[in-house]
């Protein structure tokens, strides 16, 4: 009874399919990994000296090590100067609105399973637009990979307060400084539920590889919170943490029992610049597994029949 | 007339009384919410589904947790039923209250039975104008049933008394008990059944007149009775959607609630959100994965939605947002019917952001509408709006049983690779580019990024007024030529005349009765009913024309310049023509046949 024609049931798409490579050049065993070239895009528009060129240029990397090709990853964001980072990756991405980057991710994480889901995002994105998305998504336990680059400022909008701002920090929001006080991510993303908690500094690539490989490969919401000095409305910020500016920069104890949820509560809450490593990871079921129970369940009872028979069996039963 | 109370000790006389044939009746159960009419209102409606009648059901829920005054109102009938009915022929009032409040609401000379056990004051002028019967139902439920039920049960005792009154079929009536009942414990059932039989083999006085349905004209075809809600969420099924994301809201749940207990079926999964903002955006992300993905609402919801919703169109994904309407602005009357968000579904947002918006009639026009839905969603790339109603999205019908076999589709995304892709090409025809879903493989090694900025044919940010203009134009053309392909609407009656009563949504039924009550009365009244709200059809100018009026049948408010409702504005704004007026209420209830008669005709004295 549809009045619009619709004479197609598989989408003709509007990319063009002419001269495509035979197959056997597209076979995946003949592929080489990526190279630094093939997966970047867009010049990043940072300013000189931002900590987010460290991040995007070890997620380069990782994609190389990894061997994972560009249509197998997808990189979703929000909206703050390191949300732009699809737009610098050679590989399938969405830039999304303010704050909702992770509920963006979980539909395609749930839908999609052969994809491996990295959204990146700074402070005021993950922790205050998107304060809830945060807190849910790791509570879901959704795999995907979280990077929060927090330089503790709102740098896109030119220096407002963020909610890891620290008190006394001068903005234009808070010319006096700042009063409230800051969110301690760590200690959000635990009490939440996420399984993987660890935290880095963009001034230690070898660290920050390290973090989001380890990242990657849990099965779960994991969340990586990568300290990253915004030079132009921060600068100094995390120079505590970096032994080049005359800080430290120490990593959690090897005893640090990883599994011990209040331990890590704890270690989340060292002074100032803290420890930095996996605070938490555990083995939980994912709302992935949990999903795919409950369709694997109801699938079995339909074994041999098409949906529209499975949909006649719903509707006889309302004659 | 004096109330007729039953004594206790049954005549057995009023069997042998001839029953009256009728070809349709309106019937109204008022009670508690937790009375259970809305069940016996519903068997009694899948009864005549299944009997071949056309059924049409109205209900009020009241928005509290439990208690409060409910009514189910039922219209049965042989011949076409657009509306649940203005008046009752008969009214089954459980307490003093329903009674009260519900009495007005009957025919002259109709039947109010009542619980004699709740119901015991009446004014004598009632007691001419309508026949009364008093039934003890809350003690003979008791009876009936012993033991601790209390007077659970008294709604299928009514029940009971219905089938009797209107000879309705038994058998099938208790195979409909067996399958509400048969699932609990064996209890339940026989319970049930005493209050049912009970009910059916008590002796009416003989001031109860016994009826006869008319033969329905449905008759050998395979009917299917459901509410427009449930309709809908079939539909989304048919239509191959597999993945949506929701928040509670009234009336919007129901949807949810089935598509999360039925998705799994499908190999597909539905996803309850942290709230509104999550959920559009999770849907948008399984659009975004290479299926077009659901999300709804109503109220407050929608207006929650609509940032997501402008990036939607800015990336040029599609969608379906069904936005259930009740009563606004704010939490305004939740369980109450409202067709006030036509401005937002058309306009909401900052920005230029066209989408489609398309507006069921009925029940049967939901299931269908959302497949249609999801088709247009895919050709155009493009989100789009249900907009359905309360009225539409908690009422019963039966409607002919789907060809599901022709009907469901497989909409699962095509990742074999392209050579190339340009997410947001220029050169397309009419503006319209798909997505390509993640996964796929790009032989150029060139991926897209889709975006909320504006972008370039890659999806690259751009600060170019140029491709801003391009670009606005691209997504605004896809809705022309969408336009060009809606079939003009056929006008209900003659194609010209004195009044042209134009409906959209849940408007159609009451428009198109009025029509026929118009026309028997000699009146030149015309309907059409506009199915595609955004883009309105073309055409319609032409048909216009040939009215002296124009009048838009809708329930939101007349507006501050009162020249008509919301469509009666974005009609007057797209044709200029000041014979656009309207016809609008904000009472909460669906139109009376009468409202619009009333209006027909102090248009047509002015004239």
């Amino acid at each position: 009874m549809s009045s619009i024609s619709f004479p197609f049931a598989v989408l003709p798409r509007t990319g063009s399919a002419a001269n495509l490579p035979p197959p056997a050049a597209l076979a995946d065993q003949d592929r080489k990994p990526l190279t630094k070239k093939e997966v970047s895009a867009d010049h990043p528009t940072w300013c000189p000296g931002c900590g987010d060129f460290s991040v995007l240029a070890l997620y380069f990397k990782l994609i190389e090590r990894r061997k994972i090709w560009h249509e197998k990853i997808t990189t979703v964001a929000g909206i703050g100067c390191s949300s732009r980072f699809p737009y610098f990756v050679q590989a399938h991405g969405a830039h999304y609105i303010h704050g909702r980057a992770l509920p963006f991710a979980t539909g395609v994480s749930l839908s999609r399973p052969d994809l491996h889901v990295f959204v990146f995002g700074g402070d005021g994105d993950a922790f205050s637009i998107g304060g809830n998305h945060f807190v849910h998504a790791a509570r879901k336990n959704v795999k995907l990979t979280y990077v929060v680059m927090d330089n503790q400022v709102y740098g896109l909008t030119k220096k407002q307060t963020s909610p890891t701002s620290p008190i006394g920090y001068k903005s234009k929001t808070d010319i006096w400084g700042s009063a409230d006080r800051p969110l301690n991510p760590m200690k959000l993303a635990i009490t939440a539920g996420a399984t993987f908690v660890a935290r880095t500094t963009a001034t230690n690539p070898n660290h920050v590889l390290e973090m989001m490989e380890a990242a990657m490969d849990h099965d779960g919401f994991s969340f990586v919170e990568c300290l990253s000095e915004c030079v132009e409305f921060y600068e100094g910020a995390f120079d505590a943490a970096n032994p080049r500016k005359g800080g430290k920069f120490e990593t959690i104890s090897k005893d640090h029992d990883v599994t011990d949820e209040y331990a890590a509560y704890k270690l989340a809450d060292a002074p100032w610049p803290g420890q930095f490593g996996v605070f938490y990871k555990a083995s939980k079921p994912t709302k992935n597994q949990n999903e795919a129970k409950i369709i694997a369940d109801h699938r079995a009872k339909v074994t041999g029949l098409a949906d529209w028979q499975i949909l006649q069996k719903s509707f006889d039963r309302m004659k | 007339m004096s109330a007729v109370v039953e004594s206790p000790t049954p005549s057995n006389q009023t069997s042998q009384r001839p029953a009256v044939k009728i070809t349709e009746a309106v019937i109204r159960l008022a009670g508690n919410s937790q009375d259970g009419i809305q069940a016996i209102g519903g068997f009694l409606a899948r009864l005549a589904g299944r009997s071949e009648q056309e059924v049409m059901t109205f209900m009020t829920i009241p928005s509290t947790i439990s208690g409060g005054p409910s009514i189910f109102q039922v219209r049965v009938g042989s011949g076409e039923v657009l509306t649940s009915g203005d008046e009752a022929d008969l009214l089954m009032a459980f307490y003093q209250h329903s009674y009260n409040d519900h009495l007005a609401s009957l025919k002259a000379g109709g039947i109010v039975i009542y619980d004699s056990d709740h119901v015991t004051e009446f004014k004598p002028e009632n007691l001419e104008k309508y026949r009364h019967i008093g039934v003890a139902i809350s003690s003979l439920t008791v009876e009936a049933i012993g033991g601790t039920g209390r007077d659970k049960g008294k709604n299928v005792f009514a029940l009971g008394l219905l089938a009797k009154m209107f000879d309705l079929n038994i058998p099938k009536l208790h195979r409909l008990l067996e399958e509400r009942f048969s699932s609990k414990d064996s209890s339940v059932l026989t319970n049930a059944m005493n209050a049912f039989n009970a009910g059916y083999n008590y002796e009416l006085a003989t001031a109860a007149q016994l009826f006869e349905f008319q033969p329905g004209q449905n008759v050998g075809q395979a009917q299917v009775v459901m509410s427009g809600n449930e309709a809908l969420a079939w539909g989304l099924i048919a239509a191959g959607v597999r993945f949506g994301a929701g928040y509670p809201i009234t009336p919007w749940s129901d949807i949810m609630e089935l598509l999360r207990r039925e998705l799994p079926k499908y190999g597909g999964l539905f996803v309850q959100c942290e709230d509104e903002i999550a959920s559009i955006s999770m849907a948008i992300g399984g659009s975004y994965a290479g299926r077009v993905s659901v999300t709804g609402s109503s109220g407050p919801g929608i207006s929650l939605k609509t940032e997501a919703l402008g990036w939607a169109v800015m990336a040029e994904m599609p969608l379906i947002i069904v936005d259930v309407q009740r009563g606004g602005p704010s939490t305004g009357m939740p369980t109450n019917i409202e067709q006030s968000d036509l401005n937002i579904a058309c306009f909401g947002g900052h920005g230029d952001s066209p989408r489609v918006v398309l507006a069921p009639a009925n029940v049967e026009d939901c299931f269908y509408c959302a497949i249609e839905a999801v088709n247009v969603a895919r050709k155009f790339s493009v989100p789009v709006i249900l907009l359905t109603d309360q009225g539409i999205a908690t009422r019963i019908e039966a409607f002919r049983m789907p060809d599901l076999a022709r009907l469901v589709q497989d909409i699962s995304p095509d990742l074999s690779p392209v050579a190339d892709h340009r997410p947001y090409d220029l050169s397309a025809i009419g503006g319209v580019t798909r997505h390509l879903a993640p996964g796929t493989r790009i032989a150029s090694g060139k991926y897209p990024v889709v975006t909320g900025l504006e972008h370039d044919e890659l999806g690259h940010p751009t600060g170019s007024g140029k491709l801003h203009t391009a670009m606005t134009a691209k997504r605004r053309n896809k809705l022309r030529l969408l336009a060009n392909e809606i079939p003009v609407p056929t006008v209900f009656g003659a194609d010209k005349g004195e009044v042209l009563l134009v409906s959209w949504g849940s408007s159609q039924g009451p428009v198109q009765e009025a029509v026929k009550y118009a026309q028997a009365e000699g009146i030149l009244v015309s309907g059409i009913h506009i199915k595609y709200v955004n883009p309105l059809p073309n055409g319609l100018e032409a048909i216009f024309s040939r009215f002296t009026h124009v009048l838009v049948v809708e329930l939101n408010d007349e507006g501050v310049y009162g020249y008509g409702g919301q469509m009666a504005s974005l009609l007057r704004a797209r044709y200029c023509d000041p014979r656009i007026t309207g016809l609008t209420k904000s009472d909460g209830l669906t139109w009376k046949i009468r409202e619009i008669l009333q209006k027909v005709h102090s248009l047509l004295a002015k004239a």
